[in-house]
């Protein structure tokens, strides 16, 4: 059956070479549970499997069949690819690919690495990871750290095009995944703590030429926007509405960087992505709005025309970057079924909107702990309608450079980073990994120097008051806005969960523990320690009508380097020291994928 | 432009320093003997590279407080709070017991790294460089246990000497 459907698809293209042919094959693929064909499993991102061979009876059962390691010691993110009896597996700077041959052990069919000059390294702030592969057309887009996009021949891992997206140099580089739609390639860029001008850019599937560019800040053609048509909160946004929330020509180092994941509605025809922290995190620095950074914007994937966009943090203060995925399903609020889309910020509230209109439905806070705004102004008839409502304690704007704001929760780090959460369509339920963490924030005066850090605030982050765990992984109900249970983690989750129709939800944890839980009651039902900590993001599949499920272990990424030493605890005065786990308690270095299964 | 062509004079006059200093004094001497602190409020070792002060009770000087922040803000972004380490960097707490000022400098000022490690050099950098004196300084308390992890919870007032030098560093 299965490789009926890759042989159809690697001969359909190969005859036809039609994009919307292309695009409607790639679908399929998506909807085909065996497989794993992007990283977000599919386009509405809901990390959910309709396999159900595992589940809440006999997940206590499941075993190691077989790993293979990366040969590379960084943070793991991300996870690997499965089409037919090929695995695709990648890995952090210097961003190997391998084929993996899954009718024979994991074979190496080939190995693609490519030369990327070592500067890139330190200028991607916060180890070297890479969210992973696509697939489309018979090809693997890998997008590198040097922000070079390399389609690469799905068979044989030879490259067809490649095409530089941004320039290292700058401070401009990749860690993130691309989104293929129809006859072009999506991908983001790195460099918000560098002062880059970031962007979304679209290529040409077949030739790698670039399409289309769209601006987080700058002027309107720049941005793609129409100043009548492109709405906020359901008002046009009017002339220059990104030059206007920024002194001079501040912009050029706006960051507004896009690495986080894209989602994609087919029927609507919009692509959905978040944008980044602005340029400094001294926000007396850089005064204003600081539009479209910290955004969730609604595209058309063919022209790059923006249809809405929605700030969560206007004049951001405390580097929620706003990147995080926008999870699209349709649910039941007020009697009513909407299209939906549900995005968990980093700033700690977890937002529900109209996915058509960009209307805001819900914004309610997804950790007690968040304190930095006491809620999200919700009436529509208000001049601050959609903005948070900063509670001043916690201003580092208001506080000024050189003042240190303290309590300040969530952390840098965000109630949620890049770990991706889950949606169950049995449960309604989404399944979101997080950080449960607070910080000190301290604004300073700063100077530009190309390929540089741009950054302005000295941050030191603990767990809590009162608190000695510095994670949570929740159930979410969108439509109310409410936690319904929530696990302690002692250290932040910083693994993509996985949700499937057996029941079951799986995430990792930075110790390297894979769990599993029961999907409606949150109790654990199975548990195993991978070589390292897991940053990655669970994968499911099938081979020969067998379910696996796959995941990445490789500590790394912020969470490695912010918790390897352990937190102090600020409350305990002078002399406390580590009062919390270290992470390098638990874990060491490590690259190795570990795939498991039930016994015969 | 200004920034670098200054900082490389002084950088150069500093490497100089370094030779005929590591070449007259071999081992370094004990922390506390022969510490004096000059005039701008910085400690200097008896060969003449700064050092920290901590009072008795945990008071810090301004250099130490100052090297706190800068080193949360442009290094441990890689090396970890409080010069931890990290999983992507050294310890520099520890590194400190092995390097000198003028190792520490030459590998802040030029970088180094092999294969997938790779430390950038930040030369060019007038946020790291202007404060340079003053993240060595705090990490060398770290490094000798002078003071706990965390934000120094007293210190003493910012010296005029320490904005003038911050002034014509950054050339405003
Ligand atoms: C982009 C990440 C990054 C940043 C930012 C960074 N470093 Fe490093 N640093 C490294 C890495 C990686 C190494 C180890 C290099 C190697 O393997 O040789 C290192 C090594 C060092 C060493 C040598 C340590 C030893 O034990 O030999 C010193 C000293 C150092 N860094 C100082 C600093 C200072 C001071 C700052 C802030 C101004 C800083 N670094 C910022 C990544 C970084």
């Amino acid at each position: 059956m299965l490789r009926v459907t890759l042989a159809t698809v690697l001969l359909g293209t190969v005859a036809l070479a039609w994009p919307a042919q292309a695009n409607d094959e790639l679908m399929e693929l998506m909807e085909d549970d065996n497989l794993w064909v992007i990283q977000t499993g599919d386009y509405a991102n809901t990390r959910y499997s309709t396999l159900d061979q595992i589940n809440r009876d006999n997940v206590g059962d499941l075993r190691v069949d077989w790993t293979f390691s990366t040969g590379v010691l960084r943070g793991h993110e991300g996870g690997p690819l499965v089409l037919g009896d090929v695995m695709y597996v990648h890995t952090p700077f210097p961003n190997i690919v391998y084929a993996l041959d899954l009718n024979d052990n994991g074979r190496i069919i080939w190995k693609y690495e490519p030369v990327q000059d070592p500067e890139v390294i330190p200028v991607m702030c916060c180890d070297t990871v890479n969210r992973g592969l696509a697939y489309a057309d018979d090809t693997i887009f890998l997008h590198q750290a040097d922000t070079t996009l390399v389609a690469l021949d799905a068979e044989t891992g030879e490259e067809k095009w490649k095409v530089v997206n941004g320039d290292p140099k700058k401070g401009e580089t990749n860690t993130a995944t691309v989104i293929p739609i129809r006859d072009k390639v999506l991908v983001g860029i790195s460099g918000g703590e560098f002062g880059a001008n970031c962007h979304v850019t679209a290529y040409d599937i077949e030739s790698g030429d670039q399409v289309w560019r769209a601006y987080s800040q700058g002027p309107d053609d720049a941005m793609l926007v129409d100043p009548e048509e492109t709405t906020h909160l359901g008002k046009p946004i009017g002339e220059n509405s990104s030059l206007d929330t920024w002194e001079g020509d501040q912009w050029q180092l706006g960051g507004g960087c896009t690495w986080g994941w894209f989602s994609y509605d087919p029927d609507l025809d919009l692509v959905y992505y978040g944008t980044g922290n602005p340029g400094t995190w001294n926000a007396a620095q850089r005064p204003g709005d600081n539009r479209w950074t910290m955004t969730i914007m609604a595209r058309n994937p063919d022209t790059g025309m923006a249809k809405w966009l929605y700030q969560k943090t206007p004049h951001d203060e405390w580097d929620y970057d706003g990147v995080n995925e926008n999870i699209l399903v349709d649910l039941e609020i007020d009697g009513e079924m909407r299209k939906v889309l549900v995005n968990f910020d980093r700033n700690g509230f977890a937002y529900t909107l109209d996915r058509e209109t960009g209307e805001l439905l819900v914004a309610e806070k997804y950790d007690p702990i968040v304190n930095w705004a006491s809620h999200v102004d919700m009436d529509p008839e208000s001049d601050t309608y959609g903005r948070p409502v900063v509670v001043p304690e916690y201003s580092t704007a208001q506080a000024g450079e050189d003042v240190n704001v303290q309590g300040i929760c969530p952390a840098a780090l965000g109630t949620k980073d890049q770990q991706p959460a889950a949606f169950s369509p049995k449960t309604n339920l989404f399944y979101v990994p997080t950080n449960h963490v607070c910080m000190d924030y301290e604004p300073y005066r700063v100077a530009y120097t190309a390929g540089q850090p741009y950054v302005g605030a000295t941050v030191s982050m603990y767990p809590p008051e009162g608190d000695d765990h510095m994670g949570n992984f929740i159930a979410w109900d969108a439509a109310k806005g409410e936690i319904v249970w929530s696990i302690p983690e002692r250290f932040s989750v910083w693994s993509g969960a996985l949700a499937t129709a057996g029941d079951v939800v799986f995430y990792g944890t930075l110790e390297g523990y894979l769990k599993a839980i029961d999907s409606e009651t949150g109790d654990e039902l199975f548990s195993f320690k991978t070589p390292s900590g897991i940053i990655g993001n669970v994968t499911t599949y099938t081979h020969d009508g067998k379910q696996y499920i796959a995941v990445l272990s490789g500590v790394g990424g912020w969470a490695g380097i912010g918790l390897a030493a352990g937190l102090t605890d600020p409350t305990a005065g002078l002399g406390a020291v580590g009062g919390y786990s270290a992470l390098s308690n638990y874990t060491a270095l490590g690259g190795q994928l570990t795939v498991f299964s039930l016994p015969e | 432009m200004n920034f670098s062509l200054r900082f490389l004079h002084r950088t150069a006059a500093l490497l100089l320093g370094a030779a005929l200093l590591t070449g007259a004094a071999g081992e370094l001497a004990a922390q506390e003997e022969g510490v004096t602190r000059g005039e701008d409020g910085k400690s200097y070792t008896e060969e003449g590279t700064p050092t920290y002060h901590v009072g008795e009770d945990g008071t810090v000087d301004w250099y130490i407080y100052q090297g706190f922040r800068r080193y949360h803000s442009e290094c441990h972004v890689c090396h970890g709070p409080d010069g931890m380490g990290s999983t992507f960097a050294p310890a520099l707490a520890n590194s400190l017991k092995r390097l000198d000022y003028y190792e520490f400098m030459d590998i802040v000022v030029n970088g180094r790294g092999s294969g997938n490690s790779v430390m950038p050099s930040f030369g060019d950098n007038p946020n790291v460089m202007c404060y340079i004196d003053d993240i060595y300084i705090y990490l060398k308390a770290r490094s000798d246990d002078a003071i706990p992890r965390g934000r120094p919870a007293k210190r003493e007032d910012k010296p005029d000497a320490a904005t003038e030098a911050e002034d014509a560093c950054f050339g405003t």
